[in-house]
């Protein structure tokens, strides 16, 4: 076999060296089916060189059937076989493509207003939006929806691409109205920045290079921008969290905790907080296959080991000890219904949050919000492409931020376990009351040598004389019970420490 | 690797991806298929679980028509690095005279690929199955999950696919229904050989020029290793340089002409050459849109 040789000149090594500097960035891209979107993409593989030249052939020769004439970009991006014959694409599709200055995710989804579920799941990985506005017909009701998804999506990032400006003649004033009314619907959105682009995708004004047709715009081409623009900054900067994946024991000498460093980043010897125990210690180290680390921050995955023998296990949260996250049975939540069969109150879904699956019981859905409008809307349904506010309640203790804080600690699926379709997006926005059990006025109890005591205000009650019969000796059984109390709301005596974290 | 920024991201989602297959399905196997992909998952997957061993058998789909190199690698590689290996052979096609000239490319196909993938996935009762696919392979690959739904009989359906939103990947499925998974989802054929460069994965000797016999028929070559590739009335093998931008099996698979023995000469190779590595994929060439109706049936 051949050897990893030297490279073969010196071009080649200084290619190498920009090659490895270049970091990834993730976008959507939100449009409707005759904004331009799909030629906007096709023209940014184009002209970035991502398009091989037999893959350009065959949209050469596809094109000739539908619209004779020059490269149909929009082509190179329309995927599967019904959709090329519709001449719509109709779910998410991920394209790739690299200048030297960075690589570049693209999540592209259609803008149709039913497809508000395929927008919702390409922002959900993106750092950034791309929204384009058709500059012939200006700021739509779905532009709005864009921005609002968006915002609602945690996106940093959001670039207006005001296309089609071959159309109104290059006009300066048909930009800056535009953007004076995007500038409106932005006012909402304060965490989100926002930079405004006139370009025309077919022609490629402004698209990798600044147009000579605009000379009045003195910013940056689209391609710039993504190329130059700061993301990830959030992630970085939040508190340190890290969903255990799997335990790893490949032997009696070796425990330790594989998962991702969702956010913020960690060393040896870092103080952490066990959730949902409440567990402190402090990270021991940092196992990597190339190594051990010094420091991992947010977006590694690793496995981590502890200075305290504590038993975690799959779904456990090791969090800083300063920031620390929320505890509850009960969140409130945003809710994208991403299914066809709506949203039913009082269901037990799975959710999945993090790196834990549980059941979940749809509570309440508190408000319903017209994604045209951004307003409330009248009716407590959620249906596929609806979004509302709602109130879930799990089984176990739910460890999370909001996900205004933290994406991947704030998020969550809903599975429907019969279909085991994904029916729901959620996004946490708070702790709620877990509403449903009432605490039971002055009983308590606690577990004595595996016998169950009860205990009124009055004194011990009659049900300690049959605590004999109660006598449990397998510990699964005894946690199931203290589970059981626990989730009843019943207090535990003040004298029983081994019970300190009760708390639903 | 303490650079290469966007190889360590896509080297972490990877590693996210195959614990959690591990994490949350039953009985999860690799598809190795020898290539230049699967060396980088195996590499992964050693990541994913040090110190810990790989926890998952590999599934190799053997037609019976890989290139002997190939063969060689796999068992060489795959014994170094401890792993347990099965191969799957759909021998009664074989022994009805399956080849692409004498089936045809699409039945050969279906054949010693899909029907034996199905039956080698059963046979071991695996309800996850994980390949090196990439999206960026063919276009109507661009739209497929990371954690792809199979019905009970294999097949996948565009239409019927879970959204997949941030990286909660959902796995759940129904007694004989499966998943297939691609951690390399997100990985473009170049990132794979700067990773094979940046870790020094050892690849397939094919993936290197040097001459090598071959049926020289216009832009076109065509290895000769098995006897029943026809050839053309005086035409005898002629030594090429060349090599194979992708593997697959010997009858179907054609190779460039280059003169790239090295990662190094091989990136540079594929950032001044303008064509898709699976276009010397002769199956690929079938029909328009020949590969989402593959994937339908199965087929990887």
């Amino acid at each position: 076999m051949a050897a990893v040789a030297s490279p073969v000149q010196n071009t080649f090594d200084e290619f190498l060296e920009l090659e490895s500097k270049k970091d990834l960035l993730r976008f959507t891209t939100a449009g409707s089916v005759d904004d331009g979107k799909s030629t906007l993409i096709g023209r940014l593989l184009y002209d970035s060189r991502s398009v091989y030249d037999d893959q350009l052939e065959s949209v050469t020769k596809a094109s000739a059937g539908r619209n004779a004439g020059a490269i149909d970009f929009s082509l190179l991006t329309d995927g599967l076989r019904a959709e090329r014959e519709q001449g719509i694409t109709i779910d998410v599709a991920y394209r790739y493509f690299a200048t030297p200055k960075r690589k570049f995710i693209i999540a592209d989804t259609p803008g149709h207003e039913q497809y508000t579920r395929n927008m919702v799941t390409g922002a959900s990985t993106a750092e950034l939006a791309i929204v384009l506005v058709d500059a012939r017909k200006g700021v739509l009701e779905q532009s709005r929806r864009h921005a609002y998804i968006a915002g609602l999506l945690g996106i940093e990032q959001l670039v207006i691409a005001i296309n089609k400006m071959d159309l109104v003649g290059y006009d300066e004033a048909v930009f800056r109205n535009i953007e004076v009314d995007f500038q409106k619907i932005l006012t909402r959105f304060p965490a989100i920045e926002s930079y405004f682009v006139p370009v025309s995708a077919l022609v490629g004004d402004n698209i990798v290079s600044r147009s000579h047709n605009m000379p009045w715009f003195k910013g940056q081409s689209l391609l710039e921008h993504l190329e130059t623009v700061r993301v990830g900054g959030r992630v970085r900067a939040a508190a340190f969290r890290f969903p255990v994946q799997r335990v790893v024991r490949p032997s009696h000498e070796f425990r330790g905790y594989a998962g991702t460093i969702v956010s913020g980043s960690v060393r040896p010897g870092d103080p952490v907080v066990i959730w949902p125990s409440g567990r402190e210690t402090t990270i021991a180290r940092i196992v990597t296959f190339d190594g051990d680390l010094e420091h991992a921050e947010a977006g590694k995955s690793v496995t981590l080991t502890l200075a305290d023998e504590i038993d975690l296990s799959r779904g456990d949260v090791i969090a800083s000890r300063e920031d620390t996250p929320q505890k509850t049975h009960a969140v409130e939540a945003t809710l994208v219904w991403l299914n066809d069969k709506p949203a039913e109150v009082g269901k037990r879904y799975r959710l999945k949050h993090a790196a834990r699956q549980d059941w979940a019981t749809l509570k309440h859905i508190n408000r319903r919000i017209s994604v045209k409008t951004l307003e409330e809307e009248t009716g407590r349904s959620l249906e596929l492409n609806a979004i509302g506010e709602v109130t879930i309640e799990t089984a176990r203790a739910f460890v999370f931020d909001n996900y205004a804080q933290n994406r991947a600690t704030g998020s969550f699926i809903l599975i429907d376990p019969a279909t085991n379709a994904t029916v729901a997006a959620g996004m946490i926005t708070a702790a709620a009351e877990s509403s449903t059990i009432e605490p039971l006025a002055g009983v308590s109890w606690r577990l004595e040598n595996g016998a169950l005591i009860l205990a009124s205000e009055e004194g011990l009650t009659a049900s300690e004389k049959s605590a004999e019969a109660l006598q449990i000796e397998d510990p699964e059984a005894l946690e199931a019970l203290r589970h059981l109390l626990r989730r009843l709301r019943i207090r535990p005596f003040s004298a029983d420490t081994s019970e300190s974290d009760w708390e639903i | 690797m303490s650079h290469w920024r966007h190889l360590q991201q896509l080297e972490a989602e990877s590693i996210h991806i195959m614990r959690e297959v591990v994490a949350e399905c039953q009985r999860p196997v690799l598809l190795y298929s020898i290539g230049k992909d699967s060396s980088v998952l195996l590499r992964l997957a050693q990541k994913a679980f040090y110190p810990g061993a790989v926890p998952f058998p590999l599934l190799h789909v053997d037609t019976g028509y890989k290139f002997r190199e190939m063969i060689e690698f796999r068992d060489r590689y795959t014994t170094e690095l401890g792993l347990k290996l099965i191969v799957h052979t759909n021998r009664a096609a074989l022994e009805e005279g399956a080849n692409p000239f004498a089936w045809g490319t699409q039945r050969c196909c279906g054949a010693l690929k899909t029907t034996s993938l199905l039956d080698g996935l059963r046979e071991g009762g695996f309800d996850a199955a994980m390949g090196g696919a990439r999206r960026d392979e063919e276009r109507s690959r661009a739209k497929e999950r990371v954690f792809s739904f199979r019905d009970t009989r294999g097949q996948w359906d565009p239409r019927n696919q879970r959204p997949e939103l941030w990286n909660l990947f959902n796995t759940r499925i129904h007694p004989g229904e499966s998943l297939r998974v691609f951690p390399l989802s997100n990985w473009t054929e170049l990132d794979v050989w700067q990773y094979i460069y940046a870790e020094k994965i050892p690849i397939v000797p094919l993936y290197f020029a040097k001459p090598r016999p071959m049926l020289v028929r216009g832009d076109s070559l065509l290895p000769v290793e098995q006897p029943f590739v026809p050839r053309l009335p005086g035409e005898e093998p002629q030594m090429v340089m060349c090599r194979m931008r992708s593997l697959g099996c010997s009858p179907c698979t054609g190779a460039i002409r280059s003169e790239a023995d090295t990662v190094p000469k091989i990136i540079e190779e594929l950032i001044s050459v303008r064509r898709s590595e699976r276009q010397n994929r002769v199956i690929d060439h079938d029909q328009d849109g020949s590969m989402e109706i593959k994937k339908q049936e199965g087929y990887f």
